[in-house]
């Protein structure tokens, strides 16, 4: 949104001219007053660590004689991130988390989506009710959310258990995941999704309907293609959400066999640096991991304004 | 355009099971902990069983010395305190950002912009790696400090101040002789007042959310915010604590929900303002 800027009066403008120049000085040193504080802790706490893992994962660190020695930090070009593609563990985990995303991710933005239009549409009752309950388990931690469910996938205190299902089992453990990010996550992209509908000015919705357009094709023609960038913006952050998996994996590795402590590559990065001291091995996968991370929002940005635009021309 | 029953029946039926789903387990939480553990076993698991409330209360506020009340407290401190120090900066820089025309504005904003897309988990192993080496970790700073950066809370605060703090009012407030300072703090802050309240909840919730950084930075159990100390107790799994884990949940989520409900009238404004703007 831009705002043009009102011209002012020519006769304020002329008599302003001197005290504006100073003005403009001392002005300047209020913005870096303004930025300052946050600048510096961005700095140490955002920028800082970053240089760090990308310096340390240049480096390895040898021990001499059968490892008794002292330890010795030697360069190591890139032999970190080499070992990173080598191992089975982060190409195992990253295409868990491949399976996982490609499932979970259009399931929870198509529910979302489906909900906000329902919420949105002259059918609903009760939507103050129920766009409320949906938004509940927002409030609730990732890991809390997960322990509850913990608890609900336990054969012997679940009232899910008629189904029959070992939620905990090898296979299927991945999906019990994704049910415990769904539950936490949809309603809150559903807002996100709903927030934007309610900003479409309802006449549009009238001149559709008096060109003979349904409810469905009014949906579909007119509501999902001016909520485009709210639905792009909650898939960058799914992508980027699903990368970094590790709450709800790490509370079911404390009671499942079926999710090991290398189980995604975010869980295995820790590993390697807490348990095996490798900060160098470490940094390097967390380095490639938002590398990938980078990458794959930006190809779902670029993929999704080019299927907008195509729309637009055709 | 008037809706027919049909479609209201149907509606309200899809709405009415996604509800079920996402009611289930909170409902069940809310159940679990008033029965005692053996109950959790033998009882429906979707109904009450004898009511212990007291008991399971008193189990999980003495178990391990009174840890639980610790971590309540903790929690509030990183939360709270890590939510205002994050909103006070993020509305200073976004509002700095907004209102001064200075030289590299364009850059800053953009190296912002690239951290809001950088998943901040990954940068808590180096940051564990930093703060070992400054002597921070394990101590309240180490946590709160990181919490205090919000790169989306500068972008926030930006279209906000862009959006609702008019230049003249300002203007008006310099030839009155203010401070740029106190211009901010006694005008811009005020208009800025619903989308700041947005801006601390949602801070709150994320860092309430964060288990990563906690795990990392806190090696000792009394600085332990609660949903590290119930993962921890959660992982134990022997029967006696399995109801103070329910128990500890349940008062966990109360306050956050409570919160979210009271002030659902700003957050649900500026949900609205942002999703524009994006």
């Amino acid at each position: 949104m831009t705002v043009s800027e009102p011209e002012a009066p020519p006769g304020q403008a002329v008599a302003g001219v001197r005290p504006r120049r100073c003005g403009t000085r001392g002005r300047n040193q209020a913005a870096l007053i303004f930025l300052l504080p946050f600048g510096a802790l961005f700095a140490v706490f955002f920028l800082l660590p970053i240089g760090y893992a990308i310096d340390e994962s240049f480096y390895q660190v040898k021990r001499s004689g059968l490892g008794f020695g002292t330890p010795e930090r030697v360069f190591s070009g890139i032999g970190n991130y080499l070992a990173v593609f080598r191992d089975d563990t982060f190409v195992d985990g990253l295409g868990r988390l491949l399976a996982f995303g490609v499932v979970q991710v259009p399931v929870m933005l198509g529910v979302a989506l489906v909900l906000a239009l329902l919420l949105d549409s002259q059918s609903a009752r009760f939507a103050r009710f129920f766009r409320l309950v949906y938004f509940l388990p927002y409030a609730v931690p990732g890991v809390i959310a997960a322990i509850v469910w913990s608890f609900l996938y336990t054969k012997e205190i679940s009232p899910l258990a008629f189904l029959g299902i070992d939620f905990l089992a090898d296979g299927v453990v991945l999906w019990s995941i994704g049910n415990i990010v769904t539950w936490t996550w949809t309603g809150f992209n559903m807002l996100v999704v709903y927030a934007a509908l309610q900003a479409i000015p309802r006449d549009l919705y009238e001149a559709a309907s008096l060109d003979g357009a349904g409810a469905w094709r009014i949906a579909w023609s007119v509501k999902i293609p001016l909520v485009r960038p709210s639905l792009i913006l909650t898939g960058v952050f799914s992508i980027i959400g699903t990368l970094q998996l590790f709450n709800e994996p790490t509370v079911l590795s404390g009671v499942t066999t079926a999710v090991s402590k290398s189980y995604t590559p975010l869980m295995w990065s820790v590993q390697v640096a807490l348990d095996n001291n490798d900060y160098g091995q470490g940094s390097a996968i967390a380095i490639v991991l938002a590398i990938v991370a980078g990458g794959l929002s930006a190809v779902f940005l670029r993929l999704s304004t080019w299927l907008t635009t195509r729309g637009v021309r055709r | 355009m008037r809706a027919t029953i049909r479609s209201q029946v149907l509606t309200t039926a899809v709405l009415c099971v996604v509800a079920a789903y996402v009611l289930l387990p909170l409902w069940w939480l809310v159940v679990s902990a008033t029965k005692s553990g053996a109950d959790l076993f033998d009882t429906p698991a979707l109904w009450f069983g004898s009511v212990d409330i007291g008991g399971n209360l008193d189990r999980l506020m003495s178990q391990d010395n009174g840890l639980y009340p610790r971590w309540l407290l903790n929690t509030l401190v990183y939360a709270g305190g890590g939510a205002l120090g994050a909103t006070l900066l993020a509305a200073m820089a976004g509002y700095g950002l907004a209102k001064y025309p200075f030289r590299g504005r364009g850059a800053v904003f953009a190296v912002i912009m690239g951290a809001v897309l950088i998943p901040t988990p990954l940068l808590t192993l180096p940051l564990y790696l930093l703060l070992s080496k400054v002597g921070l970790l394990n101590s309240m700073w180490g946590m709160l400090l990181p919490c205090m950066v919000s790169p989306f809370g500068v972008f926030l605060a930006r279209a906000y101040a862009q959006a609702a703090v008019p230049d003249d009012l300002l203007e008006a407030g310099r030839i009155d002789g203010a401070g740029e300072l106190r211009i901010f703090f006694t005008v811009a802050v005020r208009l800025m007042a619903p989308a700041l309240v947005t801006l601390f909840l949602f801070q709150a919730v994320a860092i309430w959310n964060n288990f990563f950084l906690p795990m990392m930075v806190l090696n000792d159990q009394s600085l332990w915010p609660i949903t590290l100390g119930l993962a921890k107790w959660n992982g134990i799994r022997t029967g006696f604590l399995r109801d103070a884990v329910v128990m500890g949940s349940l008062i966990s989520v109360i306050p956050v929900i409570l919160a979210f409900v009271a002030l659902q009238r700003f957050w649900k404004a500026d949900l609205a303002a942002g999703s524009v703007k994006l």
